[in-house]
């Protein structure tokens, strides 16, 4: 995190339902022009989050301050919610024209209609709407009504934006499309923006940083890099893809060469750690090469097995790999080389990565 | 559509200024409002249409006519919630006198009772001197009786025919009750081609307009005979009865004029008068 | 049967002529009902969207009895009204009964409950998250409310026209309350029943042609409504 001028900063949230704590986060900030996303699984608290920093959900302890200055009588809420803006997962369109629904936000402000007019007519024009600002919200396609929720959003000029999960159920070149869009909106105009999504290559690309939540907890904030590549427990790095994950011991420890022994294997990588320390092994799919037949010289992966693939299953351009080489691994390859290489399940391949990529994380013995 | 909710604000304005404008007038017309409550046969015979009139534009007053049944009508004086009444139950309002709940009782005016049946008469009563002896008749052959069982001048009447007659229809196959007005009972037993008592001036009425296919069996005894009585309630026991106002109808139906209207009303279209005019006889000269 | 024959030839006369009676009774009828039906709107409006947007203990059983209430026969409201309007009775000082007025108290008292069930149904039936995407807009309280009645608009519509086609149609309370004065609280309904009784069977038709094409109006404009659907 760089030392950017906080801009909203939250302290203390506690937020209980039926008895049970189902938010708990001491400290939470967001800063001048950055883009955060906030990931994590179904109930996790994400979306309360959100509220909470709007002043939307009921919680029993929190202070909210913005630029400096606590938020904390209905007055200073409304303010706060005028400064900003909010997209939610459905587009929820008022019963009026495309043009209304722009407008709503500026009207509740007062805003005269002239200014009105031409504000809407740019958000119009800049989500591709202008032709059907007159159509009723209730004509529109799902892509249409989610471009016009985005559009309602921005023009109320917010100096931070919310998101909650805005692209959720719509097909990928309309999520693509919108993501693009918004994306620039938000820089031109140097907005703040909360995030909050499922999808990790939408957190990866945009975000200056990833908050990952579970359980009504943060567990782990940093760049998009340092969440993915070091995720800090097992629960990250399972939430971020890390697909395989071995638990191991460190068996030697030469000038931080590492060589941790798991069941079926040994494995090289990189790391301080002293020998004996119990970590879990964490390998991305796509950081494993499968061929046929042993690698030639090419390859500078200083691991390298032998195995058989268990099951192939899709995912989207990828074929998911599972394979068994003494120990469990999955690898991704392109749909290219899965027919080059003719592969099937139940056949003897090699695999190989880096050391480097291997991320150790720590393991508590049992 | 959203043109008519852009227009919404204007109906509630209109509708609200009628409403100011209704309640306005009703509290203008507070202190002369008078309660009327009297039988439905002189409502659906039309007399009050051409009485009522008459007598608000000379007096100011503004008559309510509640038409209901005789016996609900002095119910509505007992408890004070009338001020006058047009009564035709004379045994009722002799009760209703003595128990003090109202005071000058004059004879207004008559028409008669009759015995209405189906042209067929299945029971053949027709020409029976007395409508006890038709009663009689009706029960031993199980023609169908329709009884208002209202509670009205009508029922009264009717239940003391069948006294007379020493018959007690209550729980018989043949009689049944419609619990409705004269008019409507009419229509019912022209429907069902039943026997009924009915007062003439309502029947001439209705059998004009709507043809019934009812013929008169009996008609022209004594007991037959319809009497109505204006009544004021006793200002007495309901101090917030509009006492002026119902001594001021009362001399209304009995003045000269009125009785020589009620004496033509109904002449020009049914050929004979639909009521006579009693004002000022003694209720024996009637001959009961 | 040429009564009804003859009945509908004059019945259209009288329509087409404008007959004054005719035409006053259903102009009276027109007032009175929609009165009572804003009024229900203003009561039923505000105490559902109170009752739907908060949470206390007895919610539960305070929409069941207003959900109750939405089926009030009118003849037990025209009793009740009665009853409290009674010269000798507890709001008799005010003398409103046999006024216009009086059936207007008593066809409120008959909608209000429609209203209201149908105001807490369609509140409680917007996008849970509509109030904090409205909030979240920036809205104050009261901006939040307007917007969600806004939206809740064409099902509070059917409540309304509901309720207008319930009291419009109704006969038991108006006949008790108002009692049928001609040209003050004779109404459309009161009316056909006394024309009947009457044997005016002209009138009486007439008088139901006029109710009908109200109550067609009416469920011309809640069929219109329920074929439309929330946006997305």
């Amino acid at each position: 995190m760089t030392q950017q001028q906080h801009l909203l900063d939250l302290k203390e949230l506690r937020v209980d339902r039926g008895g049970v704590t189902v938010l708990d986060i001491p400290s939470f900030s967001l800063c001048q022009n950055e883009f955060i996303s906030l990931i994590g699984p179904n109930g996790a608290g994400k979306s309360t989050l959100l509220l909470s920093l709007l002043g939307l959900m009921k919680h029993e302890t929190g202070t909210v301050t913005y630029r400096g200055a606590a938020v904390a009588s209905p007055a200073q809420w409304l303010d706060l919610r005028r400064r900003t803006a909010m997209v939610l997962q459905d587009p929820l369109l008022f019963d009026s024209t495309v043009f209304d629904n722009v407008a709503s936000g500026l009207k509740l402000r007062g805003v005269g209609r002239t200014e009105i007019k031409s504000r809407v007519a740019t958000y119009l024009e800049r989500f591709n709407l202008a032709h059907m600002a007159q159509r009723s919200a209730r004509k529109l396609s799902g892509g249409e009504a989610r471009r016009v929720s985005l559009a309602r959003a921005f023009a109320v000029d917010p100096e931070v934006i919310f998101f909650d999960e805005p692209f959720a159920n719509l097909d990928p070149p309309t999520r693509q499309a919108l993501t693009e869009d918004m994306d620039r909106i938000i820089r031109d105009r140097g907005i703040a923006a909360i995030l909050v999504t499922h999808d990790q290559s939408e957190a990866l690309r945009m975000s200056q940083r990833i908050v990952v939540m579970n359980a009504g907890r943060i567990v782990q904030q940093g760049t998009p890099a340092a969440v993915m590549n070091h995720p800090v427990n097992e629960f990250v790095a399972n939430f971020v893809g890390m697909e395989t994950i071995l638990e191991g011991e460190v068996a030697n420890n030469r000038h931080q060469q590492l060589t941790v022994r798991v069941a079926g294997g040994e494995i090289d990588t990189v790391g301080d750690d002293a020998p004996g320390t119990q970590v879990y092994c964490c390998i991305r799919p796509e950081n494993v090469t499968v061929t046929v037949g042993h690698p030639e010289n090419k390859s500078s992966a200083r691991n390298h097995f032998e195995g058989r693939i268990v099951e192939i299953a899709a995912m989207g351009p990828f074929l998911k790999l599972r394979l068994d080489c003494g120990f469990p691994l999955t690898a991704y390859v392109t749909r290219e080389s899965f027919t080059e290489l003719a592969l099937y399940e139940g056949k003897e391949i090699h695999a190989s990565f880096k050391a480097t990529s291997v991320h150790l994380l720590p393991r508590r013995a049992v | 559509m959203t043109r008519i909710f852009r227009m919404l604000p204007l109906f509630v304005a209109l509708f609200l200024f009628s409403a100011v404008a209704s309640v306005s007038t009703s509290w203008a017309a507070e202190q002369k409002n008078l309660i009327l409550a009297t039988t439905t046969s002189t409502q659906d015979s039309g007399l009050l249409d051409v009485l009522i009139p008459i007598f608000e534009k000379q007096t100011g007053y503004f008559v309510k006519t509640i038409s209901v049944g005789s016996g609900q009508a002095m119910k509505m004086g007992e408890k004070g919630e009338a001020d006058v009444l047009l009564v035709h139950s004379p045994d009722a309002e002799k009760k209703f006198m003595a128990d003090g709940f109202g005071v000058n009782r004059k004879l207004v005016m008559h028409n008669d009772f009759i015995v209405l049946g189906p042209a067929n008469d299945t029971a053949k009563i027709r020409g029976t001197k007395t409508a006890a002896d038709a009663l009689k008749a009706i029960a031993k052959a199980n023609a169908l009786w329709l009884s208002r069982g209202d509670n009205s001048g009508t029922h009264a009447k009717e239940k003391g025919l069948f006294k007379a007659a020493g018959i007690n229809p209550e729980g018989q196959k043949w009689f049944q009750q419609t619990g409705l007005g004269m008019g409507e009972t009419l229509n019912v037993a022209a429907e069902k081609k039943g026997y009924l008592l009915a007062d003439r001036g309502t029947y001439l009425a209705l059998n004009k307009k709507a043809h019934l296919g009812l013929e008169i069996m009996v008609q022209g005894e004594p007991k037959l005979l319809n009497i109505y009585h204006v009544i004021e309630v006793n200002p007495a026991k309901w101090p917030k009865v509009n006492n002026a106002g119902a001594k001021a109808f009362a001399d209304f139906m009995v003045s000269k004029k009125t009785q020589e209207i009620i004496s033509t009303f109904g002449k020009k279209e049914f050929g004979s008068p639909l009521f006579f005019p009693d004002a000022g006889k003694k209720p024996e000269s009637l001959g009961l | 049967m040429d009564v009804i024959l003859e009945g509908f030839s004059k019945a259209f006369q009288l329509l087409a002529s404008l007959d004054r009676e005719v035409l006053g009774i259903a102009l009276l009828s027109l007032k009175v009902s929609g009165l009572a039906t804003l009024f229900s709107l203003v009561i039923g409006l505000s105490v559902g969207t109170l009752v739907a947007l908060t949470s206390f203990p007895g919610k539960k059983i305070l929409v069941s009895v207003v959900n109750t209430g939405m089926g009030l026969p009118p003849v037990v409201v025209g009793l009740f009204v009665s009853i409290m309007l009674w010269r000798n009775g507890p709001l008799g000082y005010l003398e409103l009964l046999y006024t216009p007025t009086a059936i207007v108290i008593a066809q409120t008292v008959i909608a209000t409950p429609i209203v209201m069930g149908v105001t807490i149904g369609a509140m409680q039936n917007l996008p849970a998250n509509l109030r904090l995407q409205i909030l979240a807009l920036g809205a104050t309280r009261v901006q939040m409310v307007w917007m969600l009645i806004k939206e809740a608009r064409l099902p509070l519509m059917a409540g309304v026209m509901a309720g207008f086609g319930g009291v419009i149609s109704e006969v038991g309370a108006s006949i008790m309350v108002g009692g049928n004065v001609r040209g003050y609280t004779r109404v459309l309904t009161t009316a056909t029943v006394m024309e009947t009784g009457r044997g005016n069977f002209d009138m009486a038709i007439a008088l139901s042609v006029i109710l009908l094409l109200f109550c067609f109006a009416v469920n011309y404009i809640l069929t219109y409504i329920q074929q439309r659907e929330r946006p997305r």
